[in-house]
């Protein structure tokens, strides 16, 4: 059995400097997410604080209905679909392939973004903007300064979430022929004809990323709740 | 908390190294068991093949046969029928077994795993032999030889396979096209595909410099982008096509090379290639 598991180890990882195809992909996988979360959040806001304005004010008419179909379309397609339209349509003759894909999972994540952030903004009772304007803030200002921050504490476990989602969405990245880590896995698994090692290990990586994150943001949020004291 | 998360780990640890063990000795046991098995397992399929097509049960069970219909003309999607060489070459030695064929289409490198794991018996899908690939599943006498090569567009400046070097080279995950691209561009410029059909179209638009590819589908996107792209150098490499069977399924391997001969004897596969290929 050791023998076995030894050979398996050599052919998965060490012959041919395999193991490089894992570690390649999770640099793919991370600077995807980290970029993809970044252009998410600040659709994300825009299109949150868009829509929580229109609500609250009724103003802001067309583009909140610019805002509503961008909802509705983003949300209501596959990301893999929505990744493949920007790779081989619209985006047709870019060769660079991880800002076509930092930009289908940013746009992509933006829409759901935008959702966590309506409701966090909702979730800030009106009075917090009323006190805000009446002390001479404008509605802009009292947005930044008052009921973001206010708004970002309650949202950050549904944040958390969606960055999770994110990151292993990602995995899809393999059809627009981007060798991220789930594909790296698929070409290990090419050359091995052996499943198991190369699922697992893809599968024990993504986990420990996720289990990273989720650490992270548990510290953020023990730090913004110290202003609760 | 930290102890039990480093408990847990360990836990998992341990328990992917022993399902790891019972993988490989599961893969030892004795030819005898195995024909006990292969038989079972086919009187499984047939009868779940009962349930579905009564009337064309045959006697000999079933020959489930993994391919990746995306391969024109070794195969492909005609209608909402899987056709090309391959299906009719393995239609005809099923039917010299007298066993009635199945078609699974999966991913190309999904193949040899269904093979190995049993849940197909064999695969077809304009395989050439290459050393890693023995290590894992047996391979049938040749009955087809093609060869790699090399897909530019109309305008570009590479004619041969030297100019590949450093250029972007697109190919089908698994493929032994894939391994000449890593082999000759480098690795890290091989862009792998899910098919070659979705490289053909990154070539089109510029995203690649160019594609390595078995013959005969060349031909075909060649004849469907006239114009647009060609191909340039000579052949890479010669490749030969051969059936894929599970390492302990001796006696299916056997049978297998007996109809291909029998096939090649009475130029039925030359007949079958010759429908599918018209001759320069």
């Amino acid at each position: 059995m050791w023998e076995n598991f030894s050979e398996a180890i050599y052919l998965n990882f060490i012959k041919d400097d395999r193991w490089k195809y894992y570690t390649d992909g999770l640099k793919v996988t991370l600077t995807i997410t980290l970029f993809a979360v970044l252009l998410g959040v600040a659709i994300g806001l825009v299109v949150g604080i868009i829509r929580a304005t229109h609500e609250r004010t009724h103003k802001l008419k067309i583009m909140n209905f610019l805002c509503g179909i961008y909802l509705t379309v983003i949300r209501g397609t596959p990301v893999v679909v929505q990744l493949m339209i920007i790779y081989y349509i619209i985006l047709a003759s870019a060769r660079n392939k991880i800002p076509v894909a930092i930009l289908a999972f940013g746009i992509n994540s933006g829409a759901y973004v935008a959702e966590i952030f309506r409701s966090g903004i909702m979730s800030i009772d009106n009075g917090q903007m009323e006190a805000g304007r009446s002390l001479g803030f404008n509605y802009i200002q009292t947005m930044w300064y008052v009921v973001l921050p206010q708004a970002f504490k309650n949202v950050l476990p549904a944040l958390c979430n969606e960055f999770i989602a994110l990151l292993k969405e990602t995995s899809v990245s393999g059809y627009i022929a981007l060798q991220d880590l789930t594909k790296a896995g698929d070409i290990v698994r090419s050359r091995t004809f052996n499943p198991f090692f190369p699922l697992f290990t893809v599968a024990a990586i993504y986990l420990i990323c996720v289990i990273v994150l989720t650490q992270c943001i548990k510290l953020l949020e023990r730090r913004l709740r110290q202003s609760e004291h | 908390m930290k102890k039990k998360v480093f408990a847990l780990t360990m836990a998992a640890v341990m328990a992917a190294a022993s399902m790891a063990g019972c993988g490989s000795s599961a893969q030892e046991t004795t030819a005898a068991a195995t024909e006990a098995e292969s038989t079972e397992t086919a009187g499984e399929q047939s009868s779940e093949a009962e349930e579905a097509e009564a009337a064309s049960e045959s006697e000999g069970g079933v020959l489930i046969m993994a391919t990746n219909a995306e391969f024109d003309p070794w195969e492909y999607h005609e209608g909402d029928e899987i056709v090309g060489i391959d299906v009719e070459i393995a239609q005809a030695i099923a039917d010299k077994l007298g066993m009635e064929l199945q078609i699974e289409d999966m991913a190309f490198d999904a193949i040899i795993p269904s093979v190995v794991s049993g849940k197909a018996d064999i695969g077809m899908a304009a395989i050439s032999y290459d050393e890693d690939r023995a290590a894992s599943v047996n391979f049938s006498d040749d009955y087809a030889s093609s060869s790699l090569v090399v897909l530019v567009t109309e305008e570009s400046d590479i004619a041969s396979e030297a100019d590949l070097e450093g250029k972007l080279v697109g190919a089908q995950t698994g493929t032994t096209g894939e391994l000449k691209a890593s082999e000759i561009a480098g690795d890290s410029n091989v862009e792998r595909y899910n098919s070659y059909f979705e490289a053909v179209q990154s070539l089109l638009t510029g995203k690649i410099d160019a594609v390595i590819i078995d013959g005969a589908p060349a031909k075909v996107f060649l004849s469907q982008n006239e114009g647009k792209i060609k191909q340039v150098g000579e052949a890479l490499s010669n490749e030969s096509y051969a059936v894929v069977t599970a390492k302990e399924n001796t006696e299916l391997l056997e049978k297998i090379n007996g109809a291909i001969k029998e096939l090649q004897e009475s130029g039925e596969i030359d007949t079958i290639m010759n429908k599918y290929i018209p001759a320069e």
